[in-house]
């Protein structure tokens, strides 16, 4: 008989080139799970993979796909992953304007100049700023330390007031048999959950790169989970958790199929509702919304599923980047029907009122 | 069927058949790999899948206890393997002082104090302690990170060493199942470490089968009518799609009124058995007769 483990891991790796985890642990796993089958029946083969190989609902389809090919035809494609090292930010980098950051010989008061070019450079718009001046941005994203908002937690820590810790009165006690020394304890403090719905559709495209480096300075520190809405309703925190702002970005764009392409709100909201928010996501979170308003789709069904998640989350707020511009209305169909059902518009077109975003995120 | 002796995952299926589980291949596939490779079993799908009661039914099935533990935020160790009983630990050296008359051994009176006795066992330590059995983490999405990885360890040795007692170890690891509904991304480290298994729906064929088992009442007709029915409703968009648990609740609340078939003034007064918000229930009431037809 052929030895079987060089396909089976073959197998493994052709799921990994098709985008599955595949770490070596579950590849051992999987070979484990291959001794106690029939290998000769194909259904038994295809579930001790799925149940090994698999981690979330997502990766299904691709094993489906994988197992089809690999199994019958063997004709899958290795596809090399894109992994290009980006240079890490600095703060320097950052104070300096765009175009001279990384040479060498400043003049004295070149840092005293770039540091108010930067100042400028935090009130400018996103959507008119040149290339130089967007990397210069990006820079400065990479140094946003967004707090998450508290909640009170369920769990009681030593304090100094609060109620009698019994466990540690009575640990002070065993040396005496007296309780000399009272202690107390409280309930802590935990990081209340965020969650950003970024609109990605073609009116929003000027922002969708600054507001998505902006989600993953954010889903970094807080663990945020970060969706995009266009067509469709992408979740793209896991892709936004990684370290490094490059590779995160561009994991996450090659998650969203439909950057750029038109927008129905309400249908993405509702999805995310019934498939996230309401079995938890959304409850008790602060959640934000990215979008201009312009809603190709029903008002009716927007207005509906924002009352919905206003029901659920403990503070919705709406990011409009066109709220900052002279003479702004809200008269987009989108805001209009969305506006009684959240806590408070604000602009977020530029680095500032991102950062006062963050501000207005952690004191809901 | 006892513990050891599963030849094949068909087997482990009868044997939960015969408890009113009807599971599928893949289910049946997940559990046995499960059982024989000592791997927990991490579980998520739709609310109403059968994820928890899986568990129950495996239990039943394989003739052990059913050990379970109901994660929620802010769980800790705890709650989840042990305590101390402190008010009888405290009364305990109260009556120690008061019998001693002020000549209280400080050491031995201490070392008292830290007996199987004031000893809280939690489920954990009781899934260590009376394995084989199957212990059922419910809902591991509500609990937090800390807790996530104190589990792992646990899971991974099947010991744990408590400091006053000693080690802790399972003759036979028990059968775990975790389940998940995915309000939060549990870290991939104890997935790893897990079997993973996805439930659907069941489809038509099994959910009338389901029905048949649970409710030996209900007749073939009106079965069907309902997982028809219910079919239906999971496909209209709802907010709280129905699961096999809302199934079952809507033929036994037919069963009681006397009903033998489902029309729609049956539907009518019997919705709230099956749809948990007022916004499904009336977008479904406007067109109940499609809904019946269909």
């Amino acid at each position: 008989m052929v030895d079987p483990v060089p396909g089976l891991v073959g197998f493994a790796a052709a799921l990994r080139a098709a985008g599955l985890a595949c770490e070596p642990e579950r590849v051992q796993a999987y070979l484990a799970a291959v001794e106690h089958i029939d290998l000769t029946v194909p259904d038994q083969l295809y579930w001790a993979g799925r149940l090994t190989l698999c981690g979330e609902p997502d990766d299904l389809p691709r094993y489906d796909d994988a197992f089809q090919a690999w199994f019958t035809s063997r004709s899958l494609k290795h596809a090399p992953r894109n992994t290009t090292a980006q240079p890490r930010p600095s703060v320097i980098a950052a104070m300096l304007p765009a175009q001279q950051a990384g040479e060498s010989g400043s003049e004295p008061d070149e840092l005293g100049v770039a540091a108010s070019d930067t100042e400028v450079l935090r009130h400018r718009d996103i959507s008119d700023l040149s290339a130089a001046e967007r990397a210069h941005l990006r820079e400065l994203m990479n140094l946003l330390r967004p707090d998450p908002p508290m909640r009170s937690a369920y769990r009681k820590r030593p304090h100094r007031r609060g109620e009698l810790d019994p466990r540690r009165t009575l640990r002070e006690m065993r040396a005496t048999g007296e309780p000399i020394r009272l202690r107390y304890r409280r309930k802590g403090k935990r990081p209340r959950r965020v969650v950003l719905l970024v609109d990605v559709s073609g009116s929003m495209s000027p922002y969708a790169d600054a507001l998505l480096r902006f989600a993953h300075a954010v889903a970094r520190r807080t663990h945020a989970e970060v969706f995009t809405m266009g067509t469709r309703l992408t979740r793209v925190s896991r892709q936004l958790r990684q370290r490094d702002p490059e590779l995160a970005l561009a994991a996450a764009s090659r998650a969203v199929p439909d950057f750029a392409g038109g927008t129905r709100l309400g249908e993405g909201l509702r999805v995310f509702l019934d498939r996230w928010g309401q079995r938890g996501v959304a409850r008790q979170a602060v959640v934000v919304v990215f979008s201009d308003g312009w809603e190709r789709g029903d008002p009716g069904l927007l207005g509906e599923q924002m009352a919905r998640l206003r029901r659920l989350a403990h503070a919705v707020f709406w990011v409009n980047p066109h709220a900052g511009r002279d003479g702004y209305r809200p008269v987009q169909s989108g805001i209009v029907v969305a506006q009684k059902h959240i806590e408070k518009l604000l602009a977020g077109h530029s680095l500032a009122t991102l950062e006062e975003l963050l501000v207005e995120v952690r004191r809901a | 069927m006892t513990w050891i002796s599963v030849p094949a995952p068909r087997d482990l299926a009868e044997a939960l058949g015969d408890v009113g589980y009807l599971a599928d291949d893949g289910l049946a596939t997940a559990a046995f790999l499960a059982l024989r490779m000592h791997r927990p079993l991490f579980c998520e799908g739709e609310p109403g899948t059968g994820k928890t009661s899986l568990a129950t039914s495996l239990a039943r099935a394989l003739g052990v206890p059913l050990i379970r533990l109901q994660c929620h935020e802010g769980i800790d160790a705890t709650q989840a393997l042990y305590d101390w009983d402190f008010p009888r630990q405290l009364l305990h050296l109260r009556a120690l002082e008061a019998a001693s008359k002020g000549d209280l051994d400080a050491d031995a009176a201490e070392q008292s104090l830290y007996t199987e006795r004031f000893l809280l066992a939690r489920p954990l330590l009781r899934a260590l302690r009376e394995a084989p059995c199957v212990l059922l983490v419910d809902e591991i999405d509500r609990a937090d990170d800390e807790f996530e990885a104190f589990l792992l360890e646990v899971l991974s040795e099947n010991a744990v060493t408590l400091p006053e007692i000693g080690e802790v170890r399972a003759q036979v690891p028990p059968l775990v199942v975790l389940t998940s509904n995915r309000t939060r991304e549990v870290h991939d480290a104890l997935k790893r470490r897990c079997l993973y298994h996805w439930l659907e729906h069941p489809d038509l064929a099994r959910e009338v089968r389901i029905l048949k088992r649970r409710l030996p009442g209900v007749s073939d007709r009106l079965a069907a009518q309902v997982a028809n029915a219910v079919r239906l409703l999971r496909a209209a968009e709802l907010l709280k799609p129905p699961g096999v648990a809302e199934t079952i609740d809507w033929a036994e609340a037919l069963l009681a009124l006397g009903r033998t078939e489902l029309d729609a003034e049956a539907a009518a007064v019997t919705l709230g058995a099956v749809l948990k918000y007022r916004e499904d229930a009336d977008r479904v009431r406007v067109d109940l007769d499609s809904l019946l037809a269909g």
